[in-house]
């Protein structure tokens, strides 16, 4: 019992202290292909701490909602990520359907960030909100199309026993759906552009355009949690993580969460932002790439 | 052996999809080019033993279909001076649904067809008939000539893997007749596209069908 305890506690830090280090990362390789020195890894862990001491900056519309709003995000992200295996070690948390709680737990913590920025009153905000719905609306068919296709697999619906083989023969169909929706998901580029700061066109930065001081520091961490949440997702989906013996689990699972958040920054590189009406059909192409390891994972386990 | 056809007949139903998906025509007309040279492999893959005559077919159908078809229509979209956007009358998203539905439509609807034993775990059938549906999408859903004749490549892709399963009692002659029958259709249809543009100004077939003086 202690042990367990003491397992989710080690668990939950390696979360908390280990997820600003993925954005960095990907701003290292865009600076790295661009040919510039650019910012340095840590960088986020400064800006956390700098916006931690600043104070908060309130509308006089806003109710309690827009603190509240990021807290249970962020909360959400983290509960979502403890029922996350790491690799071979069950988690303490595991139950029979926990790979629901854990979608769902994502959709409210996006609600709940949605919810807060629509607080301030401001239409660009509210603008911001309807687009990260309306593309999360997609994406999550999407995700939880590769989540069924990964319990028909595996026969289970307990996220340890599902991630633990490897997706069979459609890893490559499943894996290439699961990095559209990471790019989705987390306002990636060709989706939505992190660095953009035109409010016509941002999805995720113009949410959280009047967030300040420590509930900005909330959702910049929750946001870059949602992303090491995704891309360790990804790496358990596609390898077989938790079939290693702990220590090649976790070289295995650093290597693809490194492999994946490499590939965001590249793809971030090459490609430009989609055109708004060119988005839905991306998201569809990832839908039906799960769809399609599904009916593999069907088919091929009849077969 | 059959593990390879079935995985090259899945990249050519991946294919189906991505030139629904094509905002743009030369994107279209390099997936069926493609689509078009995976197919022409498979009959030497499919037959066990090596037979010249297939080999002679197979490397003529790459030729044709991979090479000589998209030079023509490359050539065709050069001379006649037309945008490289598709402007499509079904949109991309709908399409797109549609093929995917048709693909997966095809994979459930073939275990219930009377199939020989040897045919039932190929994706042969289930790839022709995908592949059909895909030619009929492109063909009704698109409003330039250049995009519907990339739609009825396709159509007769899926005709050409419906007629692998007979590929010992096929003489190979027809296969050559049909070959040469496509090229001269594309021929034709490149010199029409350029009549078409000059007398309308524009490929849009829908114009075709008003009266005009």
């Amino acid at each position: 019992m202690m042990m367990a305890v003491l397992e989710s506690l080690v668990r939950m830090l390696v979360w908390l202290l280990l997820a600003p280090l993925l954005p960095g990362i990907i701003n290292k390789v865009k600076a790295w292909v661009a040919g510039r020195r650019g910012p340095p890894v840590l960088q986020l862990y400064y800006d956390l701490a700098r916006l931690w001491q600043k104070s908060v900056v309130m509308s006089t519309l806003a109710s309690p909602g827009f603190i509240a709003g990021p807290a249970v995000a962020w909360v959400g992200v983290a509960g979502a990520a403890l029922l996350l295996p790491l690799g071979p070690s069950s988690g303490g948390l595991s139950f029979h359907g926990d790979v629901l709680l854990m979608v769902y737990l994502l959709a409210v913590a996006r609600f709940c960030t949605a919810w807060a920025a629509l607080e301030t009153g401001s239409a660009f905000e509210g603008m911001g909100a309807a687009r990260e719905v309306s593309y999360a609306v997609l994406a999550e068919v999407s995700l939880i199309t590769a989540v069924l296709t990964l319990a028909v697999q595996s026969g289970s619906v307990t996220l340890v026993t599902m991630l633990a083989p490897s997706a069979g023969p459609g890893a490559v169909l499943l894996a290439a759906g699961l990095f559209a929706v990471l790019l989705a998901e987390n306002s990636r580029v060709p989706f939505d552009d992190p660095n953009t700061h035109l409010e016509l066109t941002m999805i995720h930065e113009v949410m959280v355009l009047d967030h300040s001081g420590p509930p900005l520091a909330v959702i910049l961490h929750g946001a870059s949690m949602k992303l090491l949440l995704f891309a360790v997702l990804l790496t358990q989906a596609v390898l077989p993580v938790g079939q290693q013996t702990p220590f090649a689990a976790a070289a295995l699972l650093a290597a693809g969460v490194l492999a994946a958040t490499v590939g965001v920054g590249m793809v971030e590189s090459l490609l430009a932002r989609f055109a708004f009406r060119r988005v839905p059909l991306l998201l569809t192409t990832a839908f039906l790439l799960c769809l399609f390891a599904l009916l593999l994972a069907w088919k091929g386990g009849a077969a | 052996m059959n593990s390879t056809v079935n995985i090259l007949i899945g990249v050519a139903m991946g294919l189906n999809l991505l030139a629904l998906a094509s905002a743009r025509l030369p994107s279209v007309i390099r997936a069926v080019a493609v689509q078009g040279m995976i197919l022409g492999v498979l009959p030497m893959l499919i037959e066990p033993h090596f037979d010249w005559r297939v080999a002679f077919v197979a490397a003529v159908t790459i030729a044709v279909k991979g090479f000589v078809i998209p030079a023509l229509l490359a050539r065709a979209m050069r001379t006649a001076n037309i945008d490289r956007e598709i402007e499509p009358f079904i949109g991309f998203v709908p399409s797109l649904l549609l093929g995917a539905a048709g693909t997966i439509g095809a994979i459930a609807g073939a275990r219930a067809l009377p199939l020989l034993r040897e045919h039932v775990d190929s994706l042969l059938v289930p790839g022709s008939l995908a592949s059909v549906l895909t030619g009929f999408v492109l063909l009704v859903g698109r409003t330039k000539a250049i995009s519907q004749v990339c739609g009825y490549l396709v159509l007769e892709n899926g005709i050409y893997l419906f007629g692998l399963l007979l590929i010992r009692s096929t003489p190979l002659l027809v296969e050559s007749g049909i070959l040469l029958d496509l090229t001269v259709g594309i021929f034709v249809i490149g010199i029409i596209v350029d009549r078409i543009q000059r007398a309308f100004d524009t490929l849009d077939t829908r114009k075709l069908t008003a009266l005009r003086e």
